[in-house]
């Protein structure tokens, strides 16, 4: 059946635009990864081999073996753990508050979650790094923990907010009849309903901190994140070592996102059941 | 088994009187609904029995203990929500069982007790399905079961079929009366719907902006309403309300309304006499003839609706537009004359000021 321009024009323009877009974002990272897992020639080679031919691990270990990059890789993935523990600890609470409780100034709060980032990080820097020095903080894993908590936090407080608010009050209510306490009310029944939920901002959380590299970069000298050693030795390294980190960077965040895509649209709009 | 008592309970919300000084006393086993336009008080005042709002003002008994200051757990009541509020992570018997294993009851007495509750109301079929695989009416069951399971001293039910088809709501209201019936546990029960509250309750407490209006049982709430807000809340059609005046000519007495006048001979009509007064009476309470007669009024036919059982007229006398059930053969042309014969055994006064009822019949 043949269709009027009017209708079948915006069909293509759409869709003509989502694939422009889609290859916009894809192809580097496709070209990042085919690279990573290349010889170190064919990471040279130019032109590139459009499909994975020479696969070979040479270029990860390479990269694995270079100097700093597995005590980085573990001080990430420390600074990831303990920046989702503070910021779960902390966010959790304050996000059932706001979803659950009634209070003065509770718009107030909301607001002021969120402007906290509306403070650029470059001019906190350095009263931050002064501060950190002070407190004998720098330069540790704990200091950059603490500054990835206080980006992270924000978002930890809206999503579980927003997890929280989807779960209906009269559930905990039946439970506070049925014998509960509040606080039990919580455990049992808000608690596992929420978990995935909590999960996605976990997750979320772990890559705001992994994918960090500003405040990593400065608060840290001797003992740098995953981010802050990548690019501290970016200019004067070899390509091969610039697209295997650039994959670790990318690899963590592609796969959360995949998982908790789910949660994020809950979040957007549709009410978690 | 217990009795309740509210004692001047008063909740506010900022500056709205959500419940305003209620007293009001249930009495052991029985069924009162709290009935009353969405807005009226009546979930909030069913809320501070069970513990969930805190009470601004008075005392709530259950069972002759002070509850005013337990939490819900202490208070022995067992509720079942609008939304139902089942868990949707356990499966219908781990939501049952609930609150018998916060009891610490052992596992043989919650098994027996979630199949005993689970029979009753037949879902024993579901025990092992999760609530998501449920339809609406089951998840009602559920829900109901879970309330019963505990064996609770008093039962609270927060418009527990509104959610339900119109068709499935009144097999689930006869369902649930005889349920009711069966236990003889205390229940108080909030509804907006007055069908419901009439079928079902032993008393009826009609409320409205925080207070209660009318504390009876069904047929006494329908028939002698307290005032002229639950005359017309109440019943479909609702009480027709017509200003009126009673005057005395030497022979007796004679009601005078807008559209007509006829003889009142009624115990006590020389008190109404000269009074600005407001007749209230039933669709039902009125004849409706063809030919004008003695003590008829005239009223002008404007629709007539075939309702199988009956038929409902709306006529217009003078500028008073009133409801009147008439026999299912009887169908005058619309804008033809009928004569109305009001029963005046089963007419109501209302002051025109205070639109309360005159005499306020004993409360049973």
């Amino acid at each position: 059946m043949i269709q009027r321009p009017g209708v079948w024009l915006p069909r293509v323009f759409l869709y003509g635009g989502a694939l422009v877009l889609s290859l916009w974002v894809l192809l580097p990272i496709y070209f990042i990864t085919l690279a990573a897992f290349s010889t170190q020639d064919a990471v040279y080679r130019y032109p590139k081999n459009l499909v994975p031919r020479d696969l070979s691990t040479e270029t990860m270990r390479f990269f694995l073996n270079s100097e700093g990059i597995v005590g980085s890789l573990q001080r990430s993935a420390l600074v990831a753990a303990l920046t989702l523990l503070f910021s779960l600890g902390v966010g959790t609470p304050a996000g059932y508050a706001i979803a659950r409780f009634v209070f003065r100034g509770a718009d107030t709060f909301r607001l002021a979650v969120v402007s906290t980032r509306a403070f650029p990080i470059v001019i906190l820097s350095i009263p931050l790094a002064v501060t950190y020095i002070r407190w004998g903080i720098d330069d540790s894993v704990l200091g950059v923990a603490l500054a990835h908590t206080a980006l992270a936090l924000p978002f930890a407080v809206l999503v579980t907010s927003s997890v929280f608010a989807g779960i209906s009050v009269e559930l905990e209510e039946a439970a506070m009849t049925l014998g509960c306490s509040r606080l039990s009310a919580f455990r049992r029944v808000a608690l596992p309903l929420a978990l995935p939920g909590l999960a996605a901002a976990a997750i979320f959380v772990f890559i705001i901190s992994w994918n960090e590299v500003f405040a990593a970069s400065i608060l840290t000298l001797r003992n740098p994140t995953l981010p802050a050693q990548v690019l501290s030795v970016l200019n004067e390294s070899p390509l091969p070592f610039r697209f295997a980190g650039g994959f670790f960077l990318l690899a963590p965040s592609l796969i959360v996102i995949f998982v908790i895509r789910k949660y994020l649209f809950n979040m957007w709009g549709r009410v978690v059941k | 088994m217990a009795e309740v008592r509210f004692q001047t309970v008063r909740k506010t919300f900022g500056d709205v009187v959500a419940v305003d000084d209620v007293d009001l006393e249930v009495e052991d086993g029985q069924f009162v609904v709290l009935l009353g336009p969405s807005g009226c008080g009546k979930t909030t005042l069913l809320r501070c029995l069970a513990g969930l709002e805190k009470v601004d003002g008075g005392r709530v008994y259950i069972g002759g203990r002070d509850a005013t200051d337990l939490p819900p757990r202490r208070r022995r009541i067992a509720m079942v929500f609008q939304s139902y509020a089942v868990f949707p992570h356990m499966k219908v018997f781990d939501n049952i069982a609930f609150g018998l294993r916060m009891q610490k009851e052992r596992s043989a007495i919650v098994r027996e007790r979630v199949q005993s509750a689970a029979e009753l109301l037949q879902i024993v079929d579901y025990l092992d399905r999760y609530p998501a695989q449920l339809s609406g009416g089951q998840r009602q069951r559920v829900a109901v079961a879970r309330a019963i399971a505990t064996k609770a001293d008093v039962l609270l039910m927060d418009e527990p079929l509104s959610n339900l088809d119109a068709l499935l709501r009144m097999e689930a209201r006869a369902e649930l009366k005889a349920l009711l019936q069966k236990l003889r546990t205390t229940t108080i029960y909030v509804t907006h719907d007055q069908i419901e509250a009439l079928s079902m309750g032993d008393r009826v407490a009609v409320m409205r902006s925080g207070r209660t209006m009318q504390v009876d049982t069904p047929i006494a709430v329908y028939d002698n309403p307290a005032d002229m807000f639950v005359g017309g809340f109440i019943g479909t059609p609702p009480m027709n309300f017509i200003e009126a005046e009673v005057r005395g000519n030497g022979a007796g007495h004679a009601v005078h309304l807008t559209g007509g006048s006829f003889p009142l001979a009624t115990p006590g009509v020389a008190a109404l006499s000269g009074r600005k007064l407001v007749l209230g009476i039933r669709a039902e309470a009125i004849g409706v003839e063809r030919e004008p007669g003695e003590g008829l009024v005239r009223a002008t036919v404007v629709v007539v609706e075939p309702l199988g059982s009956h038929n409902l007229l709306t006529v217009r006398m003078a500028e008073e537009t009133l409801k009147v059930s008439a026999r299912p053969d009887f169908f005058p042309a619309p804008e033809s004359d009928v004569w109305l014969r009001l029963e005046p055994e089963r007419i109501r006064w209302m002051d025109r000021e205070t639109k309360s009822a005159l005499e306020r019949p004993a409360v049973v």
